[in-house]
């Protein structure tokens, strides 16, 4: 499949090449991403749409692997000197390229010197709040963002008389009925369980993951989520997992199947989910907001965001820059956002877009695409829930993945994991900070 | 008597090796003492910012209990691995050997899974043992088993050592195979005239004379369970549950490629890489010495 598109983009790109005219010196761009299946087409259409647009510049895609495999070319390249100029990097490299001064080129710096009209507040600041500093600078382009909602089967709920939970205790009774009712092995799970019972949580009840903002403010950031709230969350998981009311689904994405098989019939997991529910599924469906714990004051707050934006890299001649600048400044057109928005299920990153899409009436035949909308846009975001940079954030998630694996396997308690969790992780978080150029 | 007859240059012999010596300087020496350059540097993943540490690197892994863990746990999956790939391979051998019907088919039957990559081997299982994906957690199910090995750590480990001796066993089965057929017939017959019973014709006949391969074969093994298995263990496990199916390869992979922690990775690798020469050394000085060529 990957193949196929990436056979697809390399034809697209010789034909380019051929139809180029060589007297008319056109800049070539280059762009990696890890976008496979629908979303590669997405990628390959903006690229030869903006080609078309113009005779300057030339974007050429190419499909580099999934996104730690294309941040490990992008970094291995640029060691090796010959650094693409657009790189996607899924939200957990935020700063370890925000950390690379001088190995990226900053996107409001770019702007600014391309000259191109660029105003970080036509963007929806739940996103760009991720990639921006404390000053709201905009360090990377928001490409595709996706937040944690929660899938419901609507054929099991309505079988087991059960309506659609809106707080944890809620859901806690609702999987519970589930449990008792036809699904034995799982009544509620989720993916990426770091992501969605940890990050996820702490921002929707407005509570700090780490300090600093979690370390927007700066790399000295100490982690904090070993707090009453995530270990009751985490003692009632652990405690549901006994019977099998909630069941454990790994620690990335590969027990998705659950959910649209009908094993699971409530899995919380991201918004970019939809298009393999909406293959696979054969039940009616919603994604609906995370559950809240309605004693948390304030709660819910606003959700976090997942996925991938471009950042720029360093070191590239001025004509380069411009067509890049350009480029980006093509993405941020209204109608092409809607596009992005429709084709890959991805959210559109400005105001106005989402707009045009409400205009539209997109939402009503498919809510579930709102439905991160709304949760990115409950509140104005806070220090706790405008986003996460943490360095080494792979490494930390499995850590923290480890320690709560050794909850739900009952060899810890869950303030015990918590503990080590947060204790490892800031082990690492002083090894990033040492590494970080100052 | 001639001694030097042929060669008259001196510069001949030299020109020969090169190209071999070569190689081996290039991507042998050179990565390796690239590495331990490396393990002594706390570098960022870009390489912007280099700090000579002396052996902080080294220092922490050791302050690390878990990485203690690691080292042991390597050596059971290891030993684990190349036991049962190396018993299971030779009883297949030993089968296959006889004149069966159509025993050129199962041969090339038992040599395909070699040829699938690392990666593929822990999709492959996962599709039968994942607890909610696979065909075969059902049945174990069924049968009264908790099989879910996301969460039981003595299951992931039962899983990875399953799936990285399935892979190992058709390379196994290949030089055992070679190894039967070159022990002459006659030494067989001489045996059974004398009156010696199948099993016994096996222990005092057959393994002695495999023992050249069964050596060779030790070491590749535990080489292989060494080096090789971070693919199966990535797609299958990804270290977990906890850190019960974390290898010091798969650390060293981890921390390196997928953390960008390089000056830790170098350092654990350069561990790794001094565990394999002392094993092998020990392997060579002391179990060779049983081996009759």
């Amino acid at each position: 499949m990957a193949l196929r598109h990436f056979g697809a983009a390399a034809a697209f790109a010789v034909m380019v090449g051929m139809t180029a005219s060589p007297a008319l010196a056109v800049t070539e761009i280059q762009w990696w991403h890890a976008m496979t299946g629908a979303n590669n087409d997405v990628i390959v259409k903006l690229a030869t749409d903006f080609n078309a647009s113009q005779t300057d510049y030339k974007v050429i895609p190419t499909y580099k692997g999934n996104y730690p495999d294309t941040m490990n070319a992008g970094i291995a390249a640029f060691r090796a000197g010959n650094a693409p100029h657009i790189m996607q990097v899924f939200e957990v490299g935020t700063a370890t390229m925000m950390a690379a001064t001088g190995a990226v080129k900053p996107v409001y710096k770019l702007m600014a010197e391309a000259g191109e009209k660029f105003d970080p507040k036509n963007y929806l600041s739940a996103i760009t709040g991720y990639y921006s500093t404390s000053k709201g600078e905009m360090l990377s382009f928001p490409f595709n963002s996706s937040s944690t909602v929660m899938w419901v089967n609507l054929d099991e709920l309505k079988k087991a008389n059960v309506e659609i939970p809106k707080t944890w205790p809620e859901t806690f009774a609702a999987a519970k009925k589930l449990h008792d009712n036809g699904h034995p092995t799982c009544g509620f799970s989720g993916s990426w369980i770091t992501w969605v019972n940890l990050e996820q949580l702490s921002a929707w009840h407005n509570v700090p993951l780490a300090s600093k903002a979690n370390g927007l403010d700066g790399f000295d950031t100490v982690l904090e989520f070993n707090g009453p709230l995530q270990v009751k969350h985490l003692e009632k998981l652990v405690e549901l997992q006994k019977d099998k009311t909630y069941d454990y689904a790994g620690r990335t994405n590969t027990g998705e199947g659950r959910f649209t098989s009908g094993e699971c019939p409530i899995y919380l997991t991201s918004s970019a989910f939809f298009g393999n529910v909406k293959a696979q599924a054969k039940f009616a469906f919603n994604a609906v907001p995370m559950p809240y714990y309605p004693d948390v004051k304030g709660a819910p707050q606003n959700s976090i965001i997942g996925g991938a934006s471009l950042w720029v890299m360093g070191g590239k001649s001025a004509d380069e820059y411009k067509g890049v600048a350009k480029f980006l400044t093509f993405l941020s057109d209204t109608d092409r956002q809607v596009y992005i928005h429709k084709a890959s299920g991805y959210l559109p990153i400005t105001k106005a877009a989402y707009e045009k899409a409400k205009a539209e009436g997109f939402y009503k035949d498919q809510p579930y695409l709102e439905t991160p909308l709304l949760e990115l846009t409950n509140k104005e975001p806070t220090e706790n829930s405008r986003g996460l940079r943490l360095g080494n954030m792979v490494q930390l998630r499995d850590v923290w993945s480890e320690e709560i694996e050794q909850a739900l396997a009952g060899k810890k308690t869950a303030k015990q994991a918590l503990d080590a969790a947060v204790e490892r992780g800031n082990t690492m978080l002083r090894q990033f900070e040492k590494t970080a150029v100052k | 008597m001639q001694k030097q007859a042929i060669f008259q240059s001196k510069l001949l012999p030299y020109a020969l090796v090169a190209p071999q010596l070569a190689i081996v300087l290039i991507f042998f020496y050179w990565p390796a003492l690239q590495a331990v350059i490396q393990s002594f540097l706390l570098q960022d993943a870009f390489g912007l910012s280099t700090t000579f540490v002396w052996f902080e690197n080294y220092v922490e892994l050791f302050r690390d209990p878990a990485y203690f863990e690691a080292i042991v746990r390597t050596f059971l999956f290891s030993f684990a691995i190349a036991v049962s790939s190396l018993s299971f391979a030779l009883l297949l051998a030993v089968m296959a050997d006889k004149p069966l019907r159509g025993s050129m088919l199962y041969r090339t039957l038992l040599i395909w899974p070699y040829a699938v990559a690392p990666p593929v081997v822990g999709v492959l299982w996962i599709f039968m043992l994942h607890p909610s994906l696979g065909v075969l957690s059902r049945y174990l199910r069924a049968v009264g088993i908790d099989w879910n090995p996301l969460l039981d750590g003595d299951q992931a480990a039962a899983l990875i050592i399953l799936a990285a001796a399935w892979k190992q066993i058709s390379y196994n089965f290949l030089f055992f195979l070679a190894g039967l057929q070159a022990i002459p017939k006659s030494v067989f017959e001489a045996a059974a005239i004398d009156g010696a019973r199948p099993m016994r014709r096996f222990w005092t006949v057959t393994f002695p004379l495999l023992s050249p391969t069964i050596f060779f074969l030790l070491v590749v093994n535990i080489v292989y369970a060494f080096f090789d298995t971070f693919g199966i263990i990535d797609t299958m496990t990804r270290g977990g549950p906890g850190t019960s199916t974390v290898t010091l390869v798969y650390k060293v992979y981890s921390d390196g490629l997928l953390g960008g922690n390089l000056g830790s990775s170098a350092a654990q690798s350069v561990i790794l890489m001094v565990m394999v020469i002392v094993l092998t050394g020990i392997q060579f000085r002391f179990v060779e010495r049983k081996v009759t060529y």
